[in-house]
């Protein structure tokens, strides 16, 4: 299997097959016309709607914050997590906190949006708390499906990292705290940033569990491109999500060269 | 970080813990386990208590657990009707089904076209490998909702396959693609495909080439020591990514609402119109809890998996 054409060539249409949707999203997103797949001449019109479209600016805003929230949140707790399934050894309920740390990676999303929602109006006959639902619910949401996320990075970067450093500051008189602080958490922070980036993403994109969770006036990005999108293809969609892969396709690259160049001078 | 810990209120505050029998230990355990219990496993005792439920309109739609009965007593009120009403309409067991059906057929296909990838990226020396592994990542951080909108463009009567397909000469009339079940199978691979690329690299990766190098030492050709030594060896990987792709297929929403047509039915376009168009919390409560009996056993085959991974 290694030589030969067949390798090779699966590989190709592989590749094909992931990305000639995309490109033909972005192509098409400089089309004159409106009819999205049938060229009509190159023109930038529906990026300038695009700026004029006041729901999807406000939704774009509402997501933003929500992502912000979310990943930052989501880091702090994945990262705890994390850090008590790779260093504690056995306590009471690890079991449970393994399980309850994977399971929101895969579970269907329909499933954690509408138990959540329950959960938080039964939260709000008995205990009054949250009032509504809105941003908060959906950060609350998003913080812990994204905390799944950043515990899978974090344990796997905790695990390959070389424990005799944190025993040498122990042995040198550092309490637990201090040893967390002064050394795991600089060694581990490329990955930390890593699920940051990847729980701001997952938040941003999130359209289901959002949906369910949210309240009036709290219209996420995606809610309001389903609901466009829903009724047909619409060019100015093309436009917004030619920004969306640019903005991620620079920073990932970006990335991807800065981790590579340290590796080097490492290494 | 020395100025934090001496401080009279980080002092104060482990004094005030330690009464309270509170350890730091302790007290880090219980913040993320207090966050998934309450957000995570909480919601599922939430889901199944209301699908005993019955409907009603009020707020919240759905009758109490806990009812005063007319003599004063307190009753609990909880039936198995949703249950039971779910087993009868063939509409659900069809939903469950074609859902399983759909997620079954385009876990395989998922395979079919990712384990050829992982196994070159595997093989493939450095730098190629990073790059291309960094491009089957590359889809997965772009919008999911955009790159299944994508696929509408490309499917459609006037869309980009047809018209190239047409301009060839080699249909005269346009296929019907979009809004078949075929455009939700396309839908759920390409979404899921990195899923099962990036668990089956990590496998073949750790490989050790000398089962390889034995085999062929002993006679075997490439087929043949690619079927006896590499397959069963990347198996973990295999139901890794398999599990990956299938069990959120199962519930997958947003693909066969674009892509499919009225007629494609899934348990996870079901239980949203339930909720959000019948507005019967209930019944769609209860096709939750159905749908998550449905996945625990993949679920939990998964992190067997990859407890036997970390072992090792």
């Amino acid at each position: 299997m290694a030589r030969g054409w067949f390798l090779p060539v699966a590989v190709v249409l592989g590749f094909v097959f992931l990305y000639a949707p995309i490109i033909s999203l972005v192509v098409f997103s400089f089309n004159e016309s409106r009819l999205v797949t049938v060229w009509g001449g190159f023109s930038t019109r529906w990026y300038g709607e695009l700026l004029r479209d006041r729901q999807i600016l406000g939704a774009a805003w509402i997501s933003l914050q929500v992502a912000f929230a979310s990943a930052t949140v989501a880091t702090a707790i994945g990262t705890l997590a994390a850090f008590v399934l790779t260093r504690f050894g056995g306590f009471r309920g690890r079991l449970l906190l393994t399980g309850m740390a994977t399971a929101p990676l895969v579970m269907p999303e329909v499933i954690t949006g509408l138990s959540l929602l329950l959960l938080f109006v039964s939260m709000e006959l008995t205990l009054g708390w949250p009032a509504g639902r809105g941003l908060t619910t959906i950060i609350i949401a998003h913080t812990t499906f994204c905390a799944a996320f950043v515990a899978v990075i974090a344990q796997s970067r905790l695990r390959d990292m070389d424990e005799s450093l944190e025993e040498a500051a122990r042995d040198l008189g550092a309490g637990p705290v201090r040893v967390f602080f002064d050394i795991t958490l600089p060694v581990i922070a490329p990955a930390l940033v890593a699920g940051w980036l990847l729980a701001f993403t997952l938040s941003l994109d999130d359209l289901v569990i959002a949906s369910f969770v949210s309240g009036p006036g709290a219209s996420t990005l995606p809610m309001v491109i389903f609901s466009k999108v829903r009724l047909g293809v619409s060019p100015d969609v093309n436009a917004l999500a030619t920004i969306i892969i640019g903005i991620v396709a620079v920073s990932v690259v970006t990335a991807g060269v800065l981790i590579r160049r340290r590796a080097k001078r490492e290494g | 970080m020395n100025a934090l810990t001496r401080s009279p209120v980080w002092r104060g505050t482990a004094w005030l813990f330690g009464r309270l029998g509170l350890s730091g230990r302790g007290l880090v355990i219980a913040i993320p386990m207090l966050w998934f219990l309450v957000f995570f496993l909480v919601p599922f005792f939430v889901l199944g208590r209301i699908s005993l439920a019955e409907p009603r309109i009020a707020l919240p739609p759905y009758t109490p657990l806990f009812e005063r009965g007319p003599d004063g007593s307190l009753q609990i009120i909880a039936s198995l009707e949703n249950y039971w009403f779910l087993w009868e309409d063939a509409l659900y067991r069809n939903a469950y089904l074609s859902s399983i059906r759909i997620a079954v057929i385009s876990t395989v296909f998922a395979l079919l076209i990712g384990y050829p990838i992982a196994y070159y990226i595997a093989r493939s020396p450095e730098p190629r490998q990073s790059i291309l592994l960094l491009m089957v990542i590359l889809p997965f951080w772009t919008s999911f909702l955009l790159r299944v909108y994508a696929w509408m463009g490309f499917l459609r009567r006037e869309g980009v396959i047809n018209n190239m397909l047409m301009s060839m000469g080699v249909i005269d009339t346009p296929l019907v693609m979009l809004q078949t079940d075929f455009a939700v199978l396309i839908g759920i691979v390409y979404t899921y495909l990195p899923f099962m690329i990036l668990p089956l690299y990590a496998n073949l990766t750790k490989l050790d080439s000398a089962h390889l190098e034995a085999a062929a030492d002993l006679g075997a050709s490439p087929m043949v020591t690619f079927f006896t030594v590499t397959l069963p060896l990347s198996m973990p990987g295999i139901i890794a990514g398999s599990m990956l792709v299938f069990i959120p297929a199962i519930g997958e929403y947003v693909i066969p609402a674009l892509l499919g047509g009225p007629d494609t039915l899934m348990i996870g376009r079901v239980l949203w119109d339930e909720f959000f168009s019948s507005r019967d919390w209930p019944v769609a409560s209860a096709v939750a809890i159905v749908m998550l009996v449905l996945v625990v056993a993949p679920i939990m085959w998964l992190q067997s998996v990859q407890n036997r991974r970390e072992l090792d």
